[in-house]
């Protein structure tokens, strides 16, 4: 039932006002900022025992055929689903026995179908849904039983489950109708949005962890950018003279701060890239298409305070982090004051940003290991679905009840896979 | 996906180059188009064509000079098919007007804030560098940077008292501003001891001040003599002195010998933090080989160790102190450099004074220190290397991952005994003989020469030096240096001349 999971985290606000956030220093030795009452304690809770998760057994071809096809899949950003999928076989929240399961888990991978270049397309990715879903709902029971209500899917790609990267598209498709019941877990996630379902669990982008690993510099290097960017201003290919990518904000970056010796800002891919975010004080993390993207996960991880330049962006996990206190939020309409905005922030509020960043559960919250390590990301989707229970009663229906219609949705939609 | 292979050859560096082909693929949108915007996507298309041809973009031109909108277009357009609009950059004022009342929303019935579609993009009216908001930058820069070093660098660093003998001559501005730019980035509280020979000048006190540091200058009353050995030993004398104001003066903190003409890195001090009572450091010898390069070649084909340059503790596997590395000063046998402006090497001695570093304590009267330190006022300045000073070598605390990290060079340039340099290096009077250029930009200037016999012989003297350049590569740095003080040489006769009159 969504409403106690609703009045749970009530709760921890309330005591948020009454056990403030204070530096917890264990002398020198430990500068992190311990997020103590209100929600930083979140993230460190254990699922396991908290909720059951049955995961279906689907023919090869949803998941294992289509990853021997392009094993690509692993190391791009939307590589989420396939790992949450690996995850959730071995973990001590499986259950074999789907009558006492909370939630039931569908492994589809509707984001690998890649590109030469390696970018998905996610044209196919509905009729995949759409048949996994009648996969599931003529052979067990449980879906018709609530319609979908109890399971939740993984669906990374730029808008989501709308299953299209061009916004304007996007939102003519909506939420697939199948899913409209259903938990979704996506990356993408903007408020009084279309493709944003309430209730929706959202996930940093997928990053490699042992890549960022082996970039780490010693922690003494002093930072000495104060503005690190590295990333397209201008989509020369689909958007040339500016306007539609990122809703101008880009390009209005550049052609503010192009000549700015505070700003370190290029389209360049230098190999140094991991390295340098950790010698800079403020990485920009601005819309691009979509308005999420890997950076925020790797400036969390580097300790480079992520300032996210994003109307009404909904970031990972914000029930559990507290995205205000620690990265600087600029709207896109005060992007050509950036640089008095971020000079005016007082260095105690910089450097308590930083030592909350420094807060290795924080950086650990962003990440996707393999094995899983606890508090990670796959424990945080596991910590939002088990705060979502128990589910309300009157998700399930008496039987020869419906409330979907399998044939919503454009024509194309309806072709089997 | 037949339209793809014409768009893969726009090829985008890591991203969507490829996907524009997607609207004509997604089958959905197909079957339902009004006749408006089949109207407009013929018009599209038309104009595509026409702009290959023109090679510009030929719809632009057209709305221009349709249009009859303003220059300065809001910000938010509605981004349907039906509209398209001028792509003009919109320059908006520095403080925004606050309402920009948003065009209500296109057909797509988002009931998101936010428009999809294209937006202007904004431009402040000075789109430059702000210098008050660099300045706070770059305070907020430092600001960080110290609470790093408070957190990742030494915990409770000590004060670093540094000792440095030097005297006036050619060469002293040289060093001495190395060793002053090196000590003023030193993050930690820094005192600086300055013994000179020959007593206080005022030509060493303008050099230190500009430093801004804290400056003990104490004079000496010897003056430096001719001989390396001799002065070798006055410097020994002169560190004494400065260790007895360090008693004196009851300092605190880690004492460091720098001489003016070495080369310290940065790691150096954040290194001898960590020396308790009294530490060694490895110190590289450039000793300059000068020659002797033959007989140094035959000899490197026969040894199976190659000398290393370099001074320090040596330790044995367990990382204890279990020797002493030395310079090899075998092969310079005979030929080292005896008196200070001698062309030949300058060696070092056996173990460099500024290798070593002690802990302030060691020298105060009283106080709780280890027994097996000498007391300096006992000592007659006659000790050879600072071993000298405590009973028992072997207490030695090996520094820089036990010697095997070289901090700091030593280094021995000195020029000419007679070589004189202007005063605190300001030319005044300002300089009266002009020695023409051979080689003017100017080809028709006739290179007519004034009837003074000096600067004819200025001219030759370098001439003839060049043609002796003829070295190896490993004698440039000896042929340049020569060539250099014969430089300062003719320089200085001009003084002498102009002094004269």
């Amino acid at each position: 039932m969504e409403i106690w999971g609703w009045v749970f985290i009530g709760i921890l606000f309330l005591a948020d006002f009454v056990v403030k956030i204070e530096p917890f220093k264990l002398g020198r030795s430990q500068p992190t900022e311990r997020i103590s009452g209100s929600a930083g304690d979140v993230l460190e809770d254990n699922p396991v025992g908290r909720l059951k998760v049955f995961v279906y057994e689907l023919p090869s071809k949803y998941s294992k055929k289509i990853l021997q096809k392009d094993p690509r899949c692993l190391n791009h950003m939307f590589a989420a689903e396939i790992y949450m999928h690996r995850f959730l076989l071995s973990s001590p929240v499986r259950t074999l026995n789907p009558e006492e399961a909370d939630w039931f888990y569908t492994p589809v991978y509707t984001t690998c179908d890649l590109t030469p270049n390696g970018l998905p397309l996610p044209f196919k990715s509905p009729r995949m849904m759409r048949s996994a879903i009648q996969l599931i709902s003529s052979n067990w029971p449980y879906w018709n039983r609530t319609e979908g209500a109890d399971h939740f899917f993984l669906v990374p790609h730029d808008f989501g489950a709308c299953f299209h990267y061009q916004e304007e598209k996007a939102i003519e498709r909506g939420i697939l109708p199948l899913l409209q019941r259903a938990t979704l877990v996506q990356t993408f996630g903007q408020r009084n949005h279309v493709c944003l379902k309430e209730g929706s669990i959202t996930i940093p982008p997928y990053a490699p962890p042992q890549k960022m690993q082996t970039h780490l510099i010693p922690d003494k290097t002093p930072r000495s950018i104060f503005v690190y960017f590295r990333g397209l201003f201008y989509d020369v290919g689909n958007d040339p003279e500016g306007g539609y990518y990122a809703r101008g904000a880009r390009a209005a970056v550049w052609e503010n701060f192009k000549d700015n010796p505070l700003f370190d800002i290029s389209t360049e891919h230098p190999t140094t890239y991991y390295e340098d975010m950790q010698r800079a004080v403020f990485c920009l993390c601005p819309l691009g298409w979509a308005p999420w993207s890997p950076r925020l996960v790797e400036a969390v991880i580097f300790g480079c305070i992520p300032v996210i330049i994003a109307d009404d962006i909904v970031l990972p996990f914000a029930d559990a982090i507290p995205w205000e206190e620690i990265g600087v939020f600029v709207d896109e309409k005060d992007v050509p004051n950036l640089d008095t905005i971020l000079t005016s922030i007082p260095p105690e509020v910089i450097l308590r940003k930083q030592r909350l960043l420094a807060n290795p559960s924080m950086k650990q919250a962003m990440l996707f290991p393999q094995p899983a390590q606890p508090g990670d990301a796959f424990h945080q989707v596991l910590n939002g679905l088990a705060r979502k229970l128990p589910h309300d009663k009157s998700v399930y229906f008496k039987p020869g009840e419906r409330v979907l219609n399998w044939t919503a949705g454009p024509v194309g939609d309806l072709k089997p896979w | 996906m037949k339209l793809s292979a014409l768009q893969q050859s726009y090829l985008g560096r890591r991203s969507n180059s490829f996907r524009s082909s997607g609207p004509l693929d997604s089958s959905s949108d197909g079957a339902f188009k009004s006749p408006a915007a089949v109207f407009w996507l013929v018009l599209h298309g038309l104009s595509c064509l026409i702009s290959l041809l023109l090679g510009f973009r030929f719809s632009r031109l057209v709305f221009l000079l349709l249009s009859t909108s303003s220059t300065y277009t809001s910000p938010f357009h509605s981004p349907t098919e039906l509209a398209k609009t001028l792509d003009i950059r919109s320059v908006i004022p520095a403080d925004p007007v606050g309402n920009v009342p948003l065009p209500f929303p296109n057909k797509t019935a988002t009931n998101s804030r936010v428009v999809v579609g294209r937006h202007g993009i904004r431009i402040r009216p000075w789109p430059h560098p702000n210098p008050v908001e660099v300045m706070k930058a770059h305070r907020i820069i430092e600001r960080v940077q110290t609470e790093q070093r408070l957190q990742f660098g030494v915990k409770d660093p000590r004060k670093i008292i540094v000792v440095t003998p030097t005297y006036v001559r050619t060469f002293q501005s040289l060093h001495l501003t190395g060793v002053m730019h090196s000590l003023m980035l030193v993050p930690y509280d820094l005192v600086w001891i300055v013994v000179e020979a020959g007593g206080v000048s005022n030509e060493t006190a303008s050099l230190i001040a500009k430093s801004g540091l804290r400056i003990i200058h104490v004079g000496f009353s010897q003056r430096m003599p001719n001989s390396w050995d001799e002065r070798h030993k006055l410097e020994t004398k002169m560190r004494l002195r400065g260790l007895r104001i360090v008693r004196e003066k009851i300092l605190d903190g880690i004492v460091i010998f720098s001489d003016d003409s070495n080369m310290h890195s940065m790691e150096l001090f954040d290194e001898i933090q960590n020396a308790k009572w009294f530490g060694a450091v490895s110190v590289g010898i450039l000793a300059n080989s000068a020659n002797i390069d033959e007989t140094v070649v035959e000899k490197r084909g026969e040894e199976e160790n190659p000398r290393m340059p370099v001074q320090g503790p040596a330790c044995n596997v367990s990382n204890m102190l279990a020797g002493w590395h030395t310079f090899n000063t075998l092969p310079f046998a005979g030929k080292s450099a005896v008196y200070i402006d001698d062309r030949a090497t300058v060696l070092p001695r056996k173990l460099e004074w500024s290798g070593f570093v002690l802990n302030s304590r060691l020298l105060w009267k009283d106080g709780d220190k280890p027994e097996w330190m000498k007391d300096i006022d006992t000592l007659d300045g006659d000790i050879e290397s600072p071993l000298d000073l405590v009973k028992d070598p072997s207490v030695v605390e090996p520094l820089g991952s036990c010697g095997r990290r070289v901090l700091l060079w030593w280094l021995r340039v000195e020029a000419r005994a007679d070589s004189k340099f202007p005063p605190r290096w300001i030319i005044d009077p300002p300089l009266e003989v002009t020695v023409p250029s051979k080689r003017t930009p100017w080809p028709d200037t006739p290179p007519e020469l004034p009837s003074h016999k000096k600067p004819v012989i200025g001219i030759q003297e370098p001439i003839i030096k060049h043609t002796t350049k003829t070295r190896t590569s490993r004698s440039k740095r000896r042929s340049k240096r020569k060539h250099d003080e014969t430089r300062t040489d003719r320089r200085t006769t001009g003084f002498d001349k102009t002094l004269q009159n």
